[in-house]
């Protein structure tokens, strides 16, 4: 639909990710400021919930484009068809998730069809008067919030952190859903995804988690996972960490929060050991409630945290164990 | 095999400090250093370069002020063999569209690559834009958030580390990678590298040497503007329990997170 506030949802064997509900809420949002319609793509071989699910949402149509192609993620490919779908339906705005897909294939766009793009937001809204899109990121270690806008390019394009806007409540709403047909030419590649291999169980996607208790550099040893092991475990969390524990090997890279690692989010953040270094910071800073355990009073994490606890870690974690054990049991 | 490395020079923020009244970064005296992630890029470079048979040269090139030059000299002695500096006033307050615009017409100027390679971002704009967006502009294919490269005969098999598994690829030359840090340890520079270095030659071009509009140029030719900068106000409540009254805050904690329904 031109002039539509345009969702790319992102699908990865089957599931839809949920950044693909929240975006789709907030363009509802968008759009009806605009007066105009969200349309929600989808890329798909085989799909768990019926992609109608996101006119409850908010979305007044979905454009599908289901094909054997879309079993393994190809950005090419995904690059060539969302520029095809953009050129066609000419939205005024496009949304994905700053997910490594979203920042993968909508720059990729961004240099085909010539727009401007602005990473990882945590803020969109309209101006008033103009109509143009607001974008609101996080810059320089999130120390300062830039925002941002496109005034002569079209579409104006966001990739935005997952978790940045809530899942909307379903409504029993109805739309139209379209289908869009590829060529041969969308589907010439030069790359072949030959595999995935998802983490196991011990290396689960923190990012999807509600709480993630983070070790640094003042564990001092690799077992100290242990001990944050088992308070992740009693939280139903995941295990997180600041850069020195990756490059001493003590935990696996999926693990580390941080600006080269993942942003995160959660609702509950432990930072065991982590001085606060800018880099790290700039991964977790968005958290809920955010709990800081240093023996260093003056180490800078202890200015961001809720609940900062100036001790020895090893004193500590285990009280906080033994006190939430019996809390829980009652 | 011709590759080439993009590098950005970029503040020192590792050793950056918050000035805890405003919560913005003190940059006094940070200085410069190369992006960590591009040292990664160059490190896989240099690898590449010692390991396959055929001739190999290993191209550096960056978008910046002319002091940008230092850093460039400091790829030459990580083990570069020239580096181009994209240097013109005429570039200043380009976006990342515009950015891109500028590298990919240099890279045109600088050689015929079989492989460019990048960091997945910058650790001051933080975008991780300009890495596709480049490739997008050159009609090649880009991976991304690469942990592993193996060389074949005409392509690359990449591991890239996702959010949620690790996924591989076999991507055709001419290709562009963007590199996380995990996939190597990046050398220190040799002495040897180092002397060499302060006498290398570093390859100027200006707006007039590459083939671009003056309407694509710098602040002018970008799609997207700055309209407001503003310093999140620190909204945390900060309670510090110290000694004897850690057990309380234990419990505090405890009566919060059960009150919200997280445990």
């Amino acid at each position: 639909m031109k002039n539509a506030v345009l969702v790319y949802a992102e699908v990865r064997y089957g599931r839809v990710h949920p950044v693909s509900y929240e975006l789709t809420g907030k363009a509802r949002q968008l759009a009806d400021k605009l007066e105009t319609q969200v349309s929600t793509v989808i890329f798909y071989d085989e799909l768990n919930t019926p992609p109608e699910q996101f006119f409850a949402y908010g979305a007044d149509e979905v454009i599908i484009v289901k094909d054997d192609c879309f079993h393994h993620f190809n950005q090419e490919i995904h690059t060539n068809v969302l520029s095809a779908i953009i050129e066609k339906e000419e939205p005024q705005i496009v949304l994905t998730g700053a997910t490594s897909s979203g920042r993968t294939v909508l720059p990729a766009v961004a240099g085909k069809v010539n727009t401007g793009l602005t990473a990882d937001c945590t803020g969109l809204d309209i101006e008033e008067g103009t109509g143009l899109l607001l974008q609101t990121r996080p810059a320089i270690g999130g120390n300062i919030m830039a925002t941002i806008k496109t005034p002569n390019h079209r579409p104006q394009m966001s990739t935005v952190r997952p978790k940045t806007f809530e899942v909307p409540e379903k409504e029993e709403r109805t739309g139209i859903v379209k289908t869009f047909d590829l060529t041969d030419e969308m589907k010439a590649t030069r790359i072949e995804t030959l595999g995935f291999e998802p983490l196991d169980g011990a290396n689960e996607n923190i990012q999807e988690q509600e709480v993630i208790v983070a070790g640094g550099k003042g564990l001092k040893r690799k077992e100290g996972f242990e001990l944050l092991e088992r308070l992740a475990k009693l939280l139903n969390g995941g295990v997180g960490a600041s850069r020195p524990p990756i490059e001493a090997k003590w935990i696996d890279y999926p693990h580390q929060v941080g600006l080269s690692g993942k942003v995160v989010s959660p609702r509950l953040y432990f930072a065991i050991g982590i001085s606060g270094a800018v880099q790290h910071i700039a991964g977790m800073e968005t958290s809920d409630i955010i709990v800081a355990i240093n023996k260093d009073g003056d180490a800078p994490i202890f200015q961001l945290a809720d609940y900062a606890f100036c001790g020895d870690l090893y004193n500590i974690v285990p009280m906080m164990i033994e006190a939430f054990e019996k809390g829980i049991k009652g | 095999m011709h590759i080439a490395v993009l590098i950005k020079q970029v503040p020192d923020t590792d050793n950056v400090k918050l000035d805890p009244e405003t919560g913005t970064m003190i940059r006094e005296g940070s200085g410069t250093i190369i992006n960590p992630l591009d040292l990664n890029a160059l490190e896989a470079a240099v690898k590449i370069k010692s390991r396959i048979e055929e001739e190999c040269l290993i191209t550096t090139i960056s978008m910046g002020p002319p002091s940008a030059e230092y850093a460039l000299r400091e790829s030459l002695a990580l083990g570069a063999d020239e580096a181009f500096l994209l240097t013109d006033r005429k570039f200043a307050g380009a976006d990342s569209w515009a950015t891109s615009k500028v590298i990919s017409e240099g890279l045109k100027k600088a050689g015929n690559f079989d492989l460019i390679l990048a960091g997945e971002k910058a650790t001051d704009g933080e975008t991780g834009q300009v890495g596709p967006e480049v490739a997008a502009m050159l009609n090649i294919p880009c991976s991304t958030y690469i942990s592993g490269i193996e060389i074949e005969q005409k392509s690359v098999v990449v591991t890239r580390s996702l959010e949620d598994g690790y996924e591989r690829q076999r991507i055709k030359f001419p290709c562009l990678l963007t590199v996380l840090s995990a996939l190597n340890n990046p050398s220190m520079p040799t002495l040897k590298g180092k002397k060499m270095s302060r006498r290398a030659e570093i390859t100027k071009l200006t707006a007039e040497d590459i083939d671009i509009r003056p309407e694509e140029l710098g602040l002018k030719g970008s799609p997207t503007r700055v309209v407001k900068v503003s310093t999140p106000k620190k909204t945390r409540n900060t309670k510090m329990y110290k000694g004897s009254k850690i057990t309380e805050g234990i419990k505090e904690l405890f009566d919060e997170i059960k009150g919200e329904q997280i445990i």
